[in-house]
């Protein structure tokens, strides 16, 4: 071994340059539009070439047009937020039910045996057949929807935690117990944080069925809502106007699901799953 | 706190183990993992339980810890009984802090929150126990590091974090189950001379479970050999090497055979 101090030394000078933008991270930035615009190029000359009636195939500037239309149209935004609405209120049942139940069945062993077929005998029975039957109890007003939506968001976020409580680890378990924790203080600093991740991942599954659950009801009855108006769309023969409603219902759940994927950056930023996206 | 009367012969043990007795399973396929054990640990003194897997070391350890309920016998802490009635006695659990082989920090802590954990639990308040964090960090090793995420930290260091927060609340005993064991040659070397300066800072009580016979030897007052099937004390071995040992120690005669009796013996009854 020697003793000599190496001189101060500079890295190469392609060490860390390209760091952020290499060949993975930034080529998807000009080929996802680049595969957009064929498509849209595809479905455009399709159109022209065949001639196909704009009943049953729109071409994309129409349905560009008939979107912007809507954007400007009060109305339309009046449904969009009723859509809004009705899945954020059904998802949000479904998350404080769903949660408090989770850590409860995870916790009680005999309890979760007990229900465990009643929970499955829920999702077994297509949850959308349930909507006439809200609809009677219920009224054509936003209760039934909201309840339809709860009731599809509802199982993954309840499986996920009693999944979340079932898997903390057993040694961190020892600390507790070796530090002669109360049963509230194993759940609040323990049990609640270690199944935040499994939560999560509830929610990002549960936002997207709540959506599905709102927009499924607002088809079968009422007069107000994205699923509403797609009716109305279709009705009406406005093929453009039925894609841009879509076109809506899609912005929609984009934002709902990068919003918890950002509250799971915000939640858990100690989890590994954040490092991975 | 330590007294400078700890070692008077008539002093009650820090721990102290009558007749206990552990069985596993049910009454059709029981398994004796410790027979009727007795056992004193004096306060001060840094005691290695050493043995083949099988043999009852850290359940016994785990005893000690309050985690498992002996099946018979009596067990104290600091003169008082651990167990009454099934119910673990808050008294004598708040003179023991025990290390694990993993470091078992929680990841959403950060590395201050999680040493300073057993206090938040105890309800010291926020300002007072991070000031112990802090203290405690310089102690083990990892100042500067008080911010960070358990996963930002290599093994080694984790370890030193999770003996930080055995040592935030002050016990007059630490447990360690195999708290290097995972650890690579080197970074354990290490770290047998942190444990070492810190035994010797703080004039804890430390009982260590291992089966590692160098380390048993570095560190150890006293080597408790233990035999399996059923788990019991075969020999103890007083190991009078003077302290601070360096790690140059394990080149002497003397560490030389105190090894080669216990690596003998444990061939023989393993």
């Amino acid at each position: 071994m020697t003793d000599k101090t190496l001189p101060p030394a500079t890295p190469p000078a392609h060490f860390g340059a390209s760091k952020g933008l290499t060949r993975e991270t930034a080529l998807p930035w000009i080929t996802t539009p680049l595969l957009l615009i064929v498509i849209l190029a595809t479905w455009h000359f399709y159109v022209r070439g065949t001639g196909i009636s704009s009943f049953i195939l729109p071409a994309p500037s129409a349905v560009w047009d008939s979107w912007m239309d809507m954007l400007s149209s009060s109305r339309a935004w009046r449904h969009t937020w009723t859509t809004v609405y009705v899945t954020l209120m059904g998802f949000g049942w479904a998350l404080v039910i769903g949660v408090s139940l989770g850590v409860v069945l995870g916790r009680t062993r005999w309890l979760e045996l007990t229900l465990n077929p009643f929970i499955v005998a829920t999702q077994v029975i297509p949850k959308v057949a349930l909507l006439p039957l809200f609809v009677v109890w219920f009224g054509f007003g936003a209760t039934s929807k909201i309840i339809v939506a709860a009731v599809l968001a509802f199982f993954p976020i309840l499986t996920n935690t009693v999944l979340g409580v079932k898997s903390v680890d057993a040694g961190h378990r020892d600390v507790m117990t070796s530090l002669n924790a109360t049963r509230w203080q194993i759940f609040r600093r323990l049990e609640l944080p270690s199944s935040l991740p499994y939560i999560l991942t509830g929610m990002e599954i549960g936002i997207v069925l709540a959506i599905i659950g709102a927009i499924v009801g607002e088809y079968l009855g009422g007069n107000a809502g994205l699923g509403f108006m797609l009716v109305s769309k279709m009705n009406g023969y406005e093929t453009d106007g039925l894609f841009a409603v879509i076109i809506q219902m899609t912005l929609l759940g984009f934002i709902f699901y990068f919003a918890t994927g950002a509250l799971r950056r915000f939640a858990i930023p100690w989890h590994q799953s954040v490092d991975i996206k | 706190m330590d007294t400078p009367a700890s070692n008077a012969p008539n002093e009650a043990p820090a721990i102290g183990l009558r007749a206990i007795e552990k069985w596993f399973g049910d009454r059709a396929h029981p398994v004796h993992a410790l027979a009727p054990t007795d056992l004193d640990v004096p306060a001060g003194e840094l005691l290695v339980l050493l043995g083949p897997s099988g043999c009852g070391k850290t359940t016994m350890l785990r005893m000690m810890g309050g985690l498992l309920e002996p099946t018979a016998g009596e067990l104290t802490i600091e003169d008082q009984a651990l167990w009454n009635g099934g119910e673990r006695q808050g008294e004598a659990l708040s003179e023991l802090g025990m290390v694990f082989q993993d470091a078992n920090l929680f990841p959403w802590l950060t590395i201050e929150e999680n040493i300073a954990l057993p206090l938040e639990l105890k309800g010291v308040g926020k300002a007072q126990r991070l000031a112990r964090a802090r203290e405690l960090t310089k102690l083990v090793g990892i100042s500067g590091f008080e911010k960070r995420w358990p996963k930002e930290l290599s093994g080694g260091m984790r370890q030193r974090a999770a003996i930080a927060r055995a040592l935030s609340y002050d016990p007059k005993i630490l447990l360690m189950d195999e708290p290097f064991g995972a650890l690579d040659a080197m970074t354990r070397d290490q770290m047998n001379l942190e444990l070492q300066r810190i035994w010797q800072a703080t004039k804890k009580t430390i009982v260590l479970v291992t089966h590692s016979i160098s380390e048993a030897v570095f560190l150890a007052d006293r080597i408790v050999l233990l035999s399996p099937r059923p788990g019991r004390i075969d020999t103890i071995v007083d190991v009078p090497m003077a302290r601070p040992r360096s790690l140059d120690v394990q080149a002497t005669p003397e560490f030389q055979t105190i090894a080669r009796t216990l690596r003998h013996r444990l061939n023989e009854i393993s």
